[in-house]
């Protein structure tokens, strides 16, 4: 099974954590990556690792993954202590093997958060996004068929703001990286590019208030402006987003839009 | 009211005390180190000065009482914040590496408490007396000089002024951006200002047991 790339095949020895469910405690464990090509993107170097456990009847490694383009926020690793690994701007599927050398070892874990209990291996459940989201994360006015471009007349700054802002995946290295644990960057992503529109002015501050509840009850830390995050964000969300949620969630809460938020709806 | 308590329970809420009443002790200590660099003056400047303050009566103990219930709203959140923050990852990483966080910003906690602890003894040693050898009510200046003769003084003084500039550094930024006061930028202004903020009163007040223990001010 050799390499069939121009690339010397690299051999590479992996500590992964293994857990086989919610329950289980998990631990790490230690795997030969043999003849890699350096070509290979991260989790296909983990299909193959599979492919050779499978074969030896021993169990795969679960992670998540889909479109493996970089913009689906599926895939999610903790790569060597660092989300989605090395590369700056680069998720876990756009990561190449190049980017590590012959005889490494990596480290790979999943999203470590009280808000993403592991369901196996690698596998996390971000719903507590999902929940982030519906408390507020939508504009509920129907806004019919697209309108004319320029029918509706947004700053070129307002709009480039909203567009940085909706480059937000949702993939979690945020959370991930975060010593807090915090979801701070991702709920102020998502209220800063909707409070940048017009379309999101009326439920402006509801949204801030409820999705900033909504991230507090799901059981993410707060936000101490460490700046890994942002460091760690495959879109590149700035952490003057940050900055615009506190902002919009103290008017929220000094003009007091009443509007609770239930725990049971987890 | 509810709207109040609703506040305090988020952690943006408490953040926003925290920074609030943060940089409001900023400001305290920009004037107090200022007014203490008066001990180079001389002991006549530094005396005049301390009896200027304390001939302002009940005007001092509602200064002293709002930077008493400052102080205790900065603790109680940074204490909440620090449990739920703690909370919030349970389980951690067997290798994490932190990226692009400072120095600064990780010693906040432990730096917090130091200072905690700093001020119950600074108060003791120049304020009530307490902690000190020979104290007069009315000679500042005289105090200052006999307080820093013990090098285990001179010392802890000097470590806490550290500390205290890693945490306004950290603080003073991170506040104003709390509070959502900066502009949008990757290399903020507020940054250097609290850089240089932390230095200066680092520095002035680090000058004044080293200036004693050196022999400079007697």
């Amino acid at each position: 099974m050799s390499a069939s790339t121009a690339g010397a095949a690299m051999h590479l020895t992996l500590h992964v954590w293994r857990q086989k469910g919610p329950k289980d405690a998990g631990r790490m464990v230690q795997y030969p990556a043999r003849d890699i090509s350096p070509d290979m993107s991260f989790l296909e170097m983990l299909d193959t690792v599979n492919e050779r456990l499978v074969e030896s009847g021993d169990e795969p490694i679960a992670f998540d993954h889909d479109c493996r383009e970089g913009i689906c926020g599926s895939c999610g690793l903790m790569i060597n202590g660092s989300a989605h690994g090395p590369m700056k701007l680069t998720t876990a599927c756009q990561l190449h093997m190049r980017s590590f050398k012959d005889g490494d070892s990596i480290w790979i874990e999943p999203w470590r958060a009280k808000a993403f209990p592991v369901i196996k291996d690698l596998v996390v459940d971000r719903g507590a996004f999902d929940r982030i989201i519906q408390a507020g994360g939508f504009i509920s006015a129907p806004t019919g068929t697209p309108q004319d471009a320029n029918g509706l007349p947004i700053a070129k700054a307002d709009a480039d703001l909203a567009m940085d802002n909706a480059a937000c995946i949702g993939c979690g290295a945020c959370v991930a990286a975060c010593p807090n644990a915090s979801a701070s960057l991702f709920t102020a992503a998502k209220i800063s590019h909707l409070g940048a529109l017009p379309q999101g002015q009326p439920e402006r501050k509801r949204r801030a208030k409820a999705m900033v509840e909504r991230m507090d009850l799901e059981g993410f830390g707060g936000c101490t402006l460490f700046g890994e995050c942002q460091e760690a964000c495959p879109k590149g969300i700035s952490l003057d987003a940050i900055m615009q949620m506190n902002r919009d969630y103290v008017l929220a809460s000094a003009t007091a839009v009443e509007e609770k938020v239930h725990a049971d709806s987890a | 009211m509810s709207a109040l308590r609703r506040f305090w329970a988020s952690t943006i809420g408490k953040k926003v005390v925290m920074a609030v009443t943060g940089l409001l002790l900023v400001l305290f200590l920009i004037g107090h180190m200022l007014g203490n660099l008066q001990m180079f003056v001389g002991a006549d400047a530094m005396n005049r000065y301390a009896a200027l303050i304390k001939s302002t009566g009940e005007l001092l103990w509602v200064a002293r009482a709002g930077l008493l219930a400052a102080a205790v709203l900065h603790i109680v959140s940074a204490v909440q914040l620090t449990m739920i923050n703690r909370a919030a990852r349970p389980a951690d990483y067997a290798k994490r590496e932190p990226a692009v966080s400072t120095i600064a910003s990780r010693t906040m906690r432990v730096g917090g408490v130091v200072l905690a602890a700093f001020i119950v003894f600074h108060i003791g040693h120049f304020t009530v007396g307490t902690f000190h050898p020979a104290f007069s009510h009315t000679g500042v200046y005289g105090n200052v000089i006999l307080g820093f003769r013990s090098p285990w003084v001179v010392l802890f003084y000097v470590i806490a002024m550290a500390v205290l500039g890693l945490h306004l550094f950290h603080g003073a930024w991170s506040g104003v951006r709390t509070l959502g006061l900066a502009k949008p930028s990757p290399d903020p202004l507020h940054r250097k200002v609290a850089l240089w903020i932390a230095i200066a009163v680092w520095a002035g007040f680090t000058a004044i047991p080293v200036a004693v223990f050196l022999e400079i001010l007697r």
